[in-house]
């Protein structure tokens, strides 16, 4: 289908920066998320992808073809947005046949057509109801078919999932997700939800304030976050930023936190300054005889595990860890944190400290 | 605060059953969450308690005292929604002294400030006092409207779905601070949810809905662990309980129509050959999905697990719930 390839791409809404210099590169096939809090970009991102917004500077190519300045209607896209907009008066199937019988199309191709995407979609059965009737997520699987039904070039979809409850969203989501690996089609996706991205994206882009924070893959992100902005944004609940004033050694394996010696993966490179020391709430084990203590504040029972929140010399942490491992509010315990999957940042500027743990990653960012 | 009992209350709208039979106790600073999908009750039992609807059958009693016949001011309630109300023109302060000095109350101000005061400290917006309600976050808005719930010192807090319409993050924050206020005040709170983390994480005890029937009341671990029902079972989970037909792995009891196994219920590397269909990594935990002989199954990996689409893994049930055809538990 496509390959989409952005470079120094730029928005200007009169003094308003809304996407500073963005490059980045969605494979043909690829299932493509950009991430982050609203605005941060990415919608606007998105509209130039789709030619609804022309960029300031920077370029767009879509298959190698430069369309930065082309109008949507030449692009070969097409758009899902979060409230599905269907024709009320229409009933499913000429919704869905809409864009082919306005292209021109025959009308048995079209019947062809329609009924393929049904089929996909799994709504042959509804394709003579009014849309009016519609549960919302029928609604949506019409506003789908609609989409898919031209063989687009790239699907492109703003929070196509936002106006759903939150049990009814992750079957859709697992929907959207076997519907492009049965079709193939590149597909951008904009969402603020962090776990949407990581469940269905083969790539995260994750932007805040115009500028891409990171770009991975959605494991690499979470494992090895560039700044701290992508590592609170990234994970529920997100990870714990212990802060420390430290002079740290190129090659370093241990750091002092609060007079105990914890461990991290080599450094690549020396620090001197407030430093972070970020471990996620999984990498965290409450064990009686370690040195580093906390008070328990209160527990959060999640079925198999429970979220712990502790008070610390160096701030509120929050471990997760087996649902039956007693921890009571009001105890002092002593915290193990697992070193090799830390990441130090730089207080003041936020970004991660390079070490044998993200070396090769932060490039990418 | 009070104990709160139900006993046979029954609700019809029409022909819709909203409420049917239900008997349950909220008892003295206990924080029970009610839990169920739209249409299940939740929202009318509520408005049952507070007065706001009457009951077809049934008593209701707050305190040992029957309330059927009062007002829902003299029941002496207080409840939050979804939807924070307060007063835009008014000042934090104002809006949170407010319910004290309504006519039925007529607080004396000094008691109005001292009482305001307390409040803020256990909410933590003392610092936002003097500020217009409408220069407030979502988060902070909300808050503001428990505090003016709290500020009463009701025989009961009733609260409706009041952290839905937050972010996730601030969502996350709340259900702490709600349950540590509840406890530092001893409070007695019914609270409506379909957010099975809300329930689990909050309550002392949960009350499953399904269709006005109270269909099981337990500790968050039993409805968990010990679920009465197969639709008991699938409220609480994520990813949800997996439904299979009970012989697929041979050795299930009598009668059973269903197994139910949670994700982390299922043993890799022995017992049947399943197929992967998708992998997801979600940072803290990996979901396999994969198929056995036309059923899809979604277990969890190890987190950094190699495995990819059109490998195979052998699975076996590891302490497996099983269900009757009518989706009673039997085992």
């Amino acid at each position: 289908m496509a390959e989409i390839v952005v470079q120094n791409l730029r928005k200007e809404f009169g003094d308003f920066t809304a996407v500073q210099s963005s490059s980045f590169k969605i494979g043909d096939g690829e299932f493509f998320m950009l991430l982050g809090p609203s605005g941060c970009g990415k919608t606007t991102t998105l509209r130039m992808i789709a030619g609804l917004e022309l960029p300031t500077s920077g370029e767009i190519y879509i298959d190698g073809e430069e369309v930065g300045q082309k109008p949507a209607s030449q692009r070969d896209i097409a758009f899902v947005f979060q409230m599905f907009a269907l024709y009320p008066h229409m009933n499913v199937r000429r919704n869905i046949s809409y864009p082919l019988v306005s292209q021109g199309m025959a009308r048995a191709q079209v019947a062809e057509k329609v009924a393929e995407v049904a089929r996909i979609l799994g709504i042959e059965d509804i394709l003579d109801r009014p849309v009016s009737g519609l549960s919302g997520g029928d609604r949506q699987r019409v506003a789908l078919g609609r989409a898919i039904v031209r063989n687009p070039k790239c699907f492109l979809m703003d929070e196509p999932l936002g106006a759903l409850d939150a049990e009814f969203r992750e079957h859709m989501a697992e929907e959207l997700r076997a519907l492009h690996d049965r079709m193939g089609a590149t597909t951008v996706y904009v969402t603020h939800d962090q776990l949407e991205a990581m469940q269905m994206g083969d790539k995260i882009v994750v932007m805040n304030h115009g500028v891409i924070e990171q770009f991975g893959e959605p494991q690499d992100i979470y494992d090895k976050p560039a700044t701290m902005f992508v590592a609170d944004f990234i994970g529920s609940p997100s990870m714990n930023f212990l802060k420390f004033h430290g002079k740290l050694e190129r090659g370093a394996t241990t750091v002092e936190l609060n007079q105990q010696t914890v461990g991290i993966p080599a450094l690549r490179e020396p620090f001197d300054g407030d430093v972070v020391y970020g471990v996620r709430p999984e990498h965290i084990r409450l064990s009686d005889s370690a040195g580093y203590r906390a008070e328990v504040l209160a527990t959060e029972y999640l079925g198999t595990t429970q979220i712990v929140t502790l008070r610390t010399r160096n701030g509120e942490v929050k471990a997760r860890i087996a649902s039956d491992q007693p921890a009571n509010p009001g105890e002092t315990v002593g915290l193990e944190f697992d070193g090799a999957t830390v990441t130090l940042f730089d207080n003041q500027t936020g970004r991660a400290i390079r070490s044998d743990l993200n070396e090769g990653v932060l490039s990418h960012g | 605060m009070a104990e709160v009992t139900l006993a046979g209350v029954s609700k019809r709208f029409g022909a819709t059953v909203a409420v049917e039979d239900v008997s349950m106790t909220v008892e003295d600073g206990a924080f029970v969450v009610l839990l169920g999908p739209t249409g299940a009750g939740k929202t009318t039992t509520l408005r049952l308690i507070s007065g706001l609807e009457a009951p077809d059958a049934g008593d209701i009693r707050i305190a040992g005292r029957s309330v059927l016949g009062e007002t829902p001011a003299q029941r002496n309630i207080a409840m939050v929604f979804q939807q924070y109300s307060l007063y835009p023109h008014m000042t934090v302060r104002d809006n949170l002294a407010f319910p004290l000095r309504s006519p039925i109350l007529k607080t004396p101000e000094d008691e109005v400030a001292r009482k305001v005061g307390e409040i803020a400290e256990i909410l933590r917006i003392g610092h936002k006092l003097d500020n217009k309600a409408t220069a407030l976050s979502g988060g902070e808005m909300q808050r503001v409207s428990i505090g003016r719930a709290l500020v009463r010192k009701p025989e009961i807090f009733l609260m409706d779905e009041p952290l839905s319409s937050l972010d996730a993050k601030l969502r996350a924050e709340l259900r702490v601070e709600l349950k540590r206020i509840q406890s530092d005040l001893g409070a007695t709170l019914l609270y409506v949810t379909h957010d099975q983390v809300e329930a689990m994480t909050m309550a002392t005890r949960i009350g499953v809905l399904d269709h006005g029937r109270l269909v099981q009341f337990g500790s968050p671990r039993e409805i968990y662990e010990n679920p009465v029902s197969l639709y008991v079972a699938g409220r609480l989970g994520l990813p949800r309980i997996n439904a299979l037909p009970a012989g697929l792995f041979g050795g299930a009891p009598d009668g059973a129509k269903t197994i139910g196994l949670r994700p982390e219920h299922i043993r890799h590397g022995e017992g049947k050959p399943s197929t992967v269909v998708r992998i997801e990594h979600l940072g803290d935990q990996t979901r396999l999905h994969l198929t056995l002989e036309g059923h899809d199954i979604v277990t969890l990996t190890d987190v950094h697990s190699p495995l990819a689409p059109g490998d195979t893994v052998a699975i076996q049930p590891q302490n497996p719930l099983y269900f009757d055809a009518a989706g009673a538990r039997i085992a």
